[in-house]
């Protein structure tokens, strides 16, 4: 099969390069454009880790082929850092609040979080834990995990209101 | 869990979409949100040579809300099922159903049109459909057709769509004022398909009542609808109960879905019966 010239923009940078169409998005990510915040935990859409955001989704990018994101604006964790390169503020919950052990899941969680909180700024634990259950951790139990979400909730609905 | 290579197409139009069908035969297939045919087709279990990206048809997006019907695109997600106010009021239990569908992000993924059309009997949606009475619009080479969602499903994997056909809208009568309804769903865990799924509507002096899971194709019973909406619900039960053949599989083996199914069921009769006034 032939291959296509892929371009998207991945973390508001505009990249390309060439793949079959049914090169899975994740394998593009990784190992064309060395972008390696994405995991792949289960390769079998069950785990979340290679969770992207994908024009506003949260996708399972083992679960997308390159063709269909042709175009697409795609957000990794690599790109949910503040623009000094410092960690954003899911990031920096997790890590206040010991959101990982091993981390593995981390990237998924963290880029899952942050379409979580676009939609819904003031979740309820209820609702969190809902809205987090296509991501798989193997180490935490998830208490850290939900409690850095909600700390990172109430600090963006403090930093909005500042801006205010 | 690389799949065999494929063409890729992404056309604008239905007919465009149809004439490719057309082209390659069985050789071809559409592609919705791609979560059930990739897996599939990592397993190597589904192989085609000519894929046909249908995201960019805007013919086949956006929920329309009227006073006796909504009307559905086939690419509309599950998330914009749950997340759409208008369809919410008026057909409520779709959104039920669909929070009940695998997880976040394949609901951001997966449509309506792909679930329907996908024939596998682990699929929430075409029990729903059949619940609702819904139609589905069917367009191929020669035009358009309308099939109810009664009688589309024929085997898992097999329904009254042709290979050439693309089904582009599905249609839902509102139902009247006051009508009771509820899904219900019994899984192993989030992100499973059903070990037994029931949805219910009861209103009007009418009940419609649809299984999943349970057989090699949703089960809707005239049978068990017109006993519920006499009132009887063992009648109900034992009516369903008789429709249903479930196969022993890693949900449990026979014995064990029928009581699961009787007690969902009655869980979700109980529930629609408490939302009808
Ligand atoms: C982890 C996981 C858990 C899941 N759990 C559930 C669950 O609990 N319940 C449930 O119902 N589903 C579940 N699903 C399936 C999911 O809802 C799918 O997205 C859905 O079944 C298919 O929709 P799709 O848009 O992804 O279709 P695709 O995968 O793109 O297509 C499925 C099939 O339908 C055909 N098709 C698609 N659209 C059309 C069309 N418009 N016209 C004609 N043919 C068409 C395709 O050719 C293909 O054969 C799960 C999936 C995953 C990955
Ligand atoms: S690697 Fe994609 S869901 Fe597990
Ligand atoms: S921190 Fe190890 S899998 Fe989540």
């Amino acid at each position: 099969m032939s291959k296509m010239h892929v371009k998207m923009t991945v973390n508001g940078k505009e990249v390309e390069g060439l793949a079959e169409p049914r090169t899975l998005l994740i394998h593009f990510l990784r190992e064309n454009l060395n972008i390696t915040g994405p995991h792949i935990g289960c390769e079998t859409s069950h785990c979340g880790a290679c969770t992207v955001d994908l024009d506003g989704k949260s996708v399972k990018s083992c679960t997308v082929f390159v063709a269909q994101a042709q175009g697409k604006e795609l957000t990794t964790v690599e790109g949910l850092v503040n623009e000094d390169g410092s960690l954003g503020v899911l990031q920096e919950m997790f890590r206040e609040h010991h959101g990982l052990q091993c981390g593995f899941c981390t990237p998924g969680m963290i880029t899952r979080a942050h379409r979580l909180l676009q939609e819904n700024p003031n979740p309820t634990e209820e609702e969190i834990r809902f809205g987090m259950a296509g991501n798989i951790c193997r180490c935490t139990g998830y208490q850290n995990i939900v409690k850095s979400i909600a700390a990172a909730a109430d600090t963006l609905n403090a930093q909005k209101e500042a801006a205010e | 869990m690389i799949p065999a290579g494929f063409e890729y197409y992404r056309p604008s139009d239905i007919t465009s979409a149809v004439s490719i069908l057309q082209e390659h035969g069985d050789e071809a297939r559409v592609i919705a949100g791609g979560h059930s045919l990739i897996p599939m087709m990592k397993l190597r279990m589904a192989d085609m040579g000519h894929l046909i990206d249908l995201q960019d048809i805007d013919a086949l997006k956006g929920i329309e809300i009227g006073s006796d019907a909504v009307t559905i695109g086939a690419m509309v997600t599950q998330h914009e099922l749950i997340t759409h106010e208008g369809l919410s009021n008026a057909v409520p239990l779709i959104k039920e159903a669909a929070l009940l569908i695998a997880d976040p992000q394949v609901r951001y993924m997966g449509t309506v049109g792909g679930n329907v059309a996908n024939g596998d009997p682990g699929n929430d949606m075409p029990g729903l459909m059949q619940c609702l009475n819904a139609r589905f619009e069917l367009s191929g080479p020669d035009g358009v057709r309308e099939v109810a969602a009664r009688e589309f499903y024929e085997a898992a994997y097999f329904t009254a769509r042709e290979d050439e056909e693309i089904l582009t809208r599905i249609t839902i009568p509102v139902p009247a004022g006051g009508t009771g309804y509820a899904y219900e769903k019994q899984k192993r865990k989030i992100g499973d398909y059903a070990t037994a799924a029931a949805a219910v509507m009861i209103g009007g002096g009418t009940a419609s009542v649809a299984m999943t899971n349970l057989a090699d194709t949703p089960i809707w019973s005239d049978a068990a609808g017109a006993a519920l909406a006499a009132g009887d619900v063992d009648g109900c039960v034992s009516a369903m109960m008789g429709a249903i053949d479930p196969v022993a599989d890693n949900r449990g083996p026979i014995e064990f879905k029928k009581h699961v199914a009787a007690v969902i069921l009655r869980r979700a009769i109980a529930r629609a019966q408490s939302r009808a006034s």
